[in-house]
């Protein structure tokens, strides 16, 4: 017989390493984190496909296109697998998109920024993706079962996102002078925004300590920063570009890149709405959403009246 | 990283109570994938769709853009019925030790057993 309360069981689980799975029990503040965070995440994927689409009709080539469309499907997939997740805590889908079309719940503000060029599209995709990549790998060991499942199935697919992208890098890098300004442009313009991504330094990261200690987070905001600074910094000099970060240097001592300070002022006012793309991103959603009622109905009524319909409940 | 958006200094987050909207949309179907042919078909996630020849299309676009799979069934989520998790489900096979086969002694000269 368990003798044990139902804390000291899910405390065992996380203690073990083991995952928390949907029925378990859960104190109500992993939940609503966990919910939290998968929520938000699933709606940085969809709201993720604007910036990138935007691009699809004058992509350079041909296959540069189907590379394209292919990725921002992938978004919408990742989106499908977070909100897919959620859903296990009893969180409807509806709900979820309520939440992101009123504004009650944000996604990841690197996508209030605008692609003004091909190159953009380079960028995005070696570093926004690699910044993904960086912290999704380490969440593929989140103490939630159906959170860590749906990273493993995004890395495998979030390789592709970064190497098409760093693909377009060197194509440009590779090519006429105003190509090459292009790249570098880019890399001038996502290079801050991508850090970013990372969130504020730990000791401004109001959840880190609770969500470390039951391993939702399994490495905090600068240790993950700092893995993607290490990564990225070879390839870009691989190109042959600049990294605007005058205060960027090598630390022989720690083995690390050294980067400047983050204009945080510019973080916090994309984050509280007032980015370049915000409400435009946002109008964006319902709209799509809305324009597609005609669909959702005509789906219903010919489950209707083929006596497929199931209850609602379901 | 941050998919957890953090609050802005200043800002009230929104207070939020999970779970009691009603949804207007699809049903929710658990959608279950044969990776190849010799393989059960393992269980990946859900996906909402108005009737089952849908979800197989949603699941197949959602779950197997990339060869994934060369079978999918689909299970309207509510059919589903799950055991009780509690340890107490599964405890007593842990003391039937001798239910496995390395519980028993048997002398190399044996051979193959």
């Amino acid at each position: 017989m368990d003798a044990r309360t139902e804390e000291e069981r899910f405390n065992a689980i996380i203690d073990d390493d083991e995952k928390i799975e949907p029925r378990d029990w859960m104190p109500e503040a992993y939940r609503k984190t966990v919910i939290r965070q998968m929520a938000q995440h699933a709606h940085s994927e969809v709201i993720g496909m604007q910036p990138e689409a935007n691009w699809i009709a004058r992509a350079p080539t041909l296959l540069r296109k189907a590379i394209l469309i292919a990725k921002v499907q992938d978004e919408a997939g990742h989106g499908l697998y977070l909100y897919s997740a959620t859903e296990t805590l009893g969180v409807s889908r509806g709900e979820l998109q309520e939440l992101l079309h009123t504004g009650k719940q944000k996604y990841s503000s690197i996508f209030n920024y605008p692609t003004l060029s091909w190159a953009d599209i380079g960028a995005i995709g070696w570093l926004v993706d690699g910044a993904a990549i960086v912290n999704q790998i380490v969440l593929q060991g989140t103490s939630y079962g159906p959170y860590a499942r749906a990273m493993v199935k995004i890395c495998k697919e979030e390789s592709f996102h970064a190497r098409q992208g760093y693909s377009i890098m060197m194509t440009l890098a590779d090519g006429s002078d105003s190509q090459k300004a292009m790249c570098q442009d880019a890399i001038d313009r996502w290079w801050w925004p991508s850090l970013m991504m990372f969130g504020p330094h730990d000791s401004e990261s109001a959840h880190t300590a609770e969500s470390m200690s039951w391993k939702i987070k399994r490495k905090t905001n600068d240790e993950l920063r700092q893995m993607f600074v290490d990564q990225t910094v070879p390839q870009a000099r691989y190109l042959g570009m600049t990294i605007p970060d005058p205060d960027l240097e090598f630390d022989e001592e720690s083995g690390h890149w050294k980067i400047g300070e983050i204009d945080w002022e510019e973080f916090w006012s994309t984050i509280r709405g007032d980015g370049r793309l915000n409400r435009e991103r946002i109008a964006h959603k319902v709209k799509a959403w809305e324009d597609g009622a005609w669909v959702r109905e005509a789906a219903t009524a010919y489950a209707v009246k083929h006596g497929m319909k199931l209850d609602k409940s379901a | 990283m941050s998919y957890d958006v953090p609050v802005a200094p200043g800002d009230t987050p929104a207070e939020v109570q999970f779970g009691g909207g009603v949804d207007h949309g699809f049903p929710l179907w658990e959608v279950f994938v044969r990776a190849k042919r010799g393989l059960s078909h393992t269980h990946v996630g859900s996906i909402h769709a108005s009737d089952a020849e849908t979800a197989i299309q949603n699941a197949r676009d959602g779950y197997t853009r990339r060869a994934e799979g060369v079978s999918v069934w689909v299970v309207p989520s509510k059919e589903i019925v799950a055991s009780d998790d509690a340890e107490s489900m599964f405890e007593p096979f842990e003391h039937k030790p001798y239910r496995h086969p390395t519980f028993y002694d048997i002398p190399k000269e044996v051979g193959q057993l």
